[in-house]
C-alpha cells in the first residue's frame, strides 16, 4: 500500500466518483430525512423544521414502544429458531465429504438467490388455513385421531381438525422471518466450523468426553465467533423486515417498517416517519456495536 | 474421517436435520410452481383442479406485467454495469493507497449493506421529492426509470466493491513491479495487469448486483411512481388485489431466470468461494 500523496491525480481519479456519489445519494438523503425528523407538518404538503423534538417524543407513546418491544422480540425469536436450526445443518456440511460441499451449500444458498417477494408470496400459500402447512398437519392429525381411537381414546385430540392460524398471528411472522434468513445464518456458522481446528475436538474425545460433552463445551464455545456473526446478520435485517409482517402479519402483527411505510404512503406524516427509520438505523447501530465490543473482547482473551 | 470427532454429525440425525432444512426451503416455492399450472381462477393456490398452462399465457399477454419485466431487466442491466464500476474503483481505492481517515471512509462505503433497507428507500424517496434532482416521470424510457436505477446502485456497489477488493487481496505485488521494470506506464499496469486479474472478481460483483437490483422490493417501492414499476412491484400490487395462478406463472419464470443466472455464476466461479 502506498500514501495517496505519490499519486494524487490517480487517487484522486479514484476516490472523486465514488466519494462523490455517496455524498449526494447516501449521505444527502439521510441528512434530509435527519432535518425532516425535528420538522411538522404545517399543511398537506408543506413541512416546516421546528426543531422541535415531538416526532421523537412520539416513539415512546405506548402504542408505537409496543411496536418497538414487537419488532425487537420477533426478531429475537427469529433469529434463535434459525441459530438452533442453522448450527446442525452447518455442522452437516462441515462434515460432509470434501466432494459434496459445494453442493450441499448450493442448496442452501439458492433461495437466498431467489427473489425475496416471491418467497415470501410462496410462504404466504404454506400458511393459509387451507394451505399445505395445514393439509400436512391434518394428515398427523387424522393419522393421531385413528391411533387413538385404536386403543379406545376416542376424540384425544377434539371432536374435528381444526386448522391452525398462520396468517396474521406473530407465529406466522415468524416463520416467514425464518424462512427467508435462515440462509444467512447457516453461512457464517459454515465457516466457522471449516476454520476450526479439529484436533481440539479428538483431544476432547480422547480424554474422555462423551459426544454430547465435547459439542457443548468444546465445539459450541469454539464456533462462538460465527454463532454472534450468524445472530447479527440474522437480527439486523429482521429487524428492518417490511414485507414478511405486511404480507404474512395482514396488517394485525405490524413491525416497525410497516408503520414507517405507512408515514410515507397512506397516514401522510413525513417527520414522524423519518424520526422513525433515524430510530430504527440507531437501533441497527447499537446492535452493531454490541458486535463490535464483543469482538474485541474475544480477541483480547486471545492474545492473554 | 475415522471415528471420533464429529462423529455425531453423519449419524442420521444430522442429515435428517439437512433434509427437514432443505425441505422448509423448497417446499414453499415447490408448491408455488406447481399450482402455476393449476386450472382455477378463483383461490387459486387451495384446491388442485387440473394442469393448465393458461396462465403463463395471460401472463405473457398482460401488457403492464410485461412492462414491468422489461423495466426491471433495463433497470438491472444499466444499474450494474455503474455499481460494477464504482464498486471496482471503490475497492482499488481501499486496496492500493493509504489516506487520512481510511477506517472511516471504509465504514462509510460498508454502511449502505447494513443500514436497514426501508431507511435507505424512505431517505431517497424524500431526497427525489424535496431536492428537484429527480427525472420526471414523463421524461422518455428508459431515462423515467433514472431515480430507481440511481437508487439500485447505491445500494449495490457497496456490495460489489466487498467481492472486488476480495479479489485484488490475491494481486502479486512483483507482477506490477516487473511491469514497471520494463517501462510500463501506470496507467498500462492498470489496464493490462491489474484489470486483467480482477475479471473475475468484477464478474462476481457485476452478478451480484444483479441480482441485488432485480430482487430488490423495498427500496423500488418508495422510489418508483405510478408509471415506473418493476416486476417485483407490479408483483406485489397483483397480490395485494388478488391471488391468481397468473402471479405464480410470472414467479415461476422469475425463479427460472435466477436459476439460469446462479448456474452461469457456479461456472464461472466455485459456489465455496462464493459463500465467503
Amino acid at each position: 500500500m502506498e500514501s495517496w500523496r505519490r499519486a494524487t491525480a490517480a487517487f484522486a481519479a479514484f476516490a472523486g466518483p465514488t466519494t462523490l456519489w455517496l455524498m449526494v445519494f447516501f449521505l444527502v438523503p439521510l441528512g434530509i430525512i435527519w432535518v425532516y425528523s425535528f420538522g411538522e407538518n404545517v399543511s398537506l404538503t408543506e413541512i416546516k423544521t421546528t426543531w422541535t423534538w415531538s416526532n421523537y417524543a412520539r416513539i415512546f407513546e405506548p402504542e408505537i414502544a409496543t411496536l418497538f418491544w414487537r419488532t425487537l422480540w420477533l426478531s429475537g425469536i427469529a433469529t434463535v429458531v434459525c441459530l438452533i436450526v442453522g448450527y446442525p445443518v452447518a455442522l452437516s456440511i462441515a462434515t460432509a465429504e470434501a466432494k459434496w460441499k459445494p453442493w450441499l451449500l448450493l442448496v442452501i444458498m439458492l433461495p437466498f438467490w431467489t427473489n425475496l417477494l416471491i418467497r415470501t408470496y410462496a410462504m404466504l400459500n404454506i400458511l393459509g388455513a387451507q394451505g399445505r402447512l395445514n393439509d400436512v398437519i391434518g394428515w398427523v392429525w387424522a393419522a393421531g385421531d385413528g391411533l387413538a381411537s385404536l386403543v379406545g381414546l376416542d376424540g384425544l385430540f377434539g371432536e374435528r381438525f381444526q386448522p391452525v392460524t398462520f396468517l396474521g398471528t406473530q407465529l406466522g411472522v415468524v416463520i416467514g422471518l425464518v424462512y427467508v434468513q435462515l440462509p444467512f445464518a447457516i453461512l457464517p456458522l459454515y465457516s466457522s466450523m471449516e476454520r476450526l481446528d479439529r484436533s481440539y475436538l479428538e483431544a476432547s474425545m480422547d480424554l474422555g468426553a462423551g459426544q454430547f460433552r465435547t459439542f457443548f463445551l468444546v465445539l459450541v464455545p469454539l464456533t462462538s465467533a460465527g454463532l454472534v456473526t450468524a445472530a447479527i446478520i440474522t437480527f439486523i435485517p429482521a429487524l428492518g423486515s417490511f414485507l414478511t409482517p405486511d404480507l404474512l402479519g395482514r396488517g394485525q402483527v405490524d413491525m416497525i417498517a410497516n408503520v414507517i411505510e405507512r408515514q410515507f404512503k397512506k397516514a401522510n406524516d413525513w417527520p414522524f416517519g423519518s424520526a422513525l427509520s433515524l430510530f430504527l438505523l440507531y437501533v441497527t447501530f447499537i446492535v452493531l456495536a454490541v458486535k463490535a465490543i464483543i469482538d474485541m473482547q474475544a480477541a483480547k482473551r486471545r492474545r492473554s | 474421517m475415522s471415528a471420533g470427532p464429529f462423529q455425531y454429525a453423519r449419524k442420521t440425525s444430522m442429515r435428517t436435520m439437512f433434509l427437514l432444512a432443505t425441505i422448509f426451503l423448497y417446499a414453499p416455492i415447490i408448491v408455488l410452481i406447481v399450482f402455476s399450472f393449476n386450472d382455477s381462477r378463483r383461490g387459486g393456490n387451495i384446491v388442485w383442479r387440473g394442469f393448465t398452462t393458461d396462465y403463463y399465457v395471460k401472463a405473457w399477454n398482460n401488457a403492464s406485467l410485461i412492462e414491468a419485466f422489461a423495466n426491471s431487466i433495463t433497470i438491472a442491466v444499466i444499474s450494474t454495469i455503474f455499481a460494477t464500476v464504482l464498486g471496482a474503483m471503490t475497492a482499488v481505492l481501499l486496496w492500493r493507497w493509504r489516506f487520512p481517515a481510511k477506517p472511516v471512509y471504509e465504514g462509510l462505503v460498508a454502511l449502505p449493506i447494513v443500514i436497514p433497507e426501508i431507511c435507505m428507500g424512505v431517505s431517497l424517496a424524500v431526497f427525489f421529492a424535496s431536492t428537484g434532482l429527480s427525472i420526471p416521470p414523463e421524461a422518455p424510457w428508459p431515462l423515467n426509470l433514472g431515480n430507481i436505477i440511481v437508487a439500485h446502485i447505491t445500494f449495490s456497489f457497496p456490495f460489489a466493491a466487498m467481492v472486488i477488493r476480495t479479489r485484488l487481496q490475491s494481486f502479486p505485488p512483483e507482477m506490477a513491479e516487473a511491469a514497471r521494470d520494463l517501462g510500463a506506464t501506470e496507467w498500462r499496469v492498470f489496464w493490462d495487469i491489474l484489470i486483467p486479474h480482477m475479471v473475475p472478481g468484477l464478474i462476481a460483483g457485476a452478478l451480484l448486483a444483479f441480482t441485488l437490483s432485480l430482487d430488490d422490493f423495498v427500496i423500488t417501492f418508495f422510489t418508483s411512481g405510478p408509471n415506473t414499476v418493476t416486476f417485483p412491484v407490479k408483483v406485489y400490487s397483483m397480490l395485494r388485489f388478488s391471488v391468481t395462478p397468473e402471479i405464480n406463472a410470472a414467479s415461476t419464470v422469475l425463479i427460472l431466470m435466477t436459476l439460469v443466472m446462479t448456474f452461469i455464476a457456479i461456472r464461472l466461479q466455485k459456489p465455496t468461494e462464493m459463500a465467503q
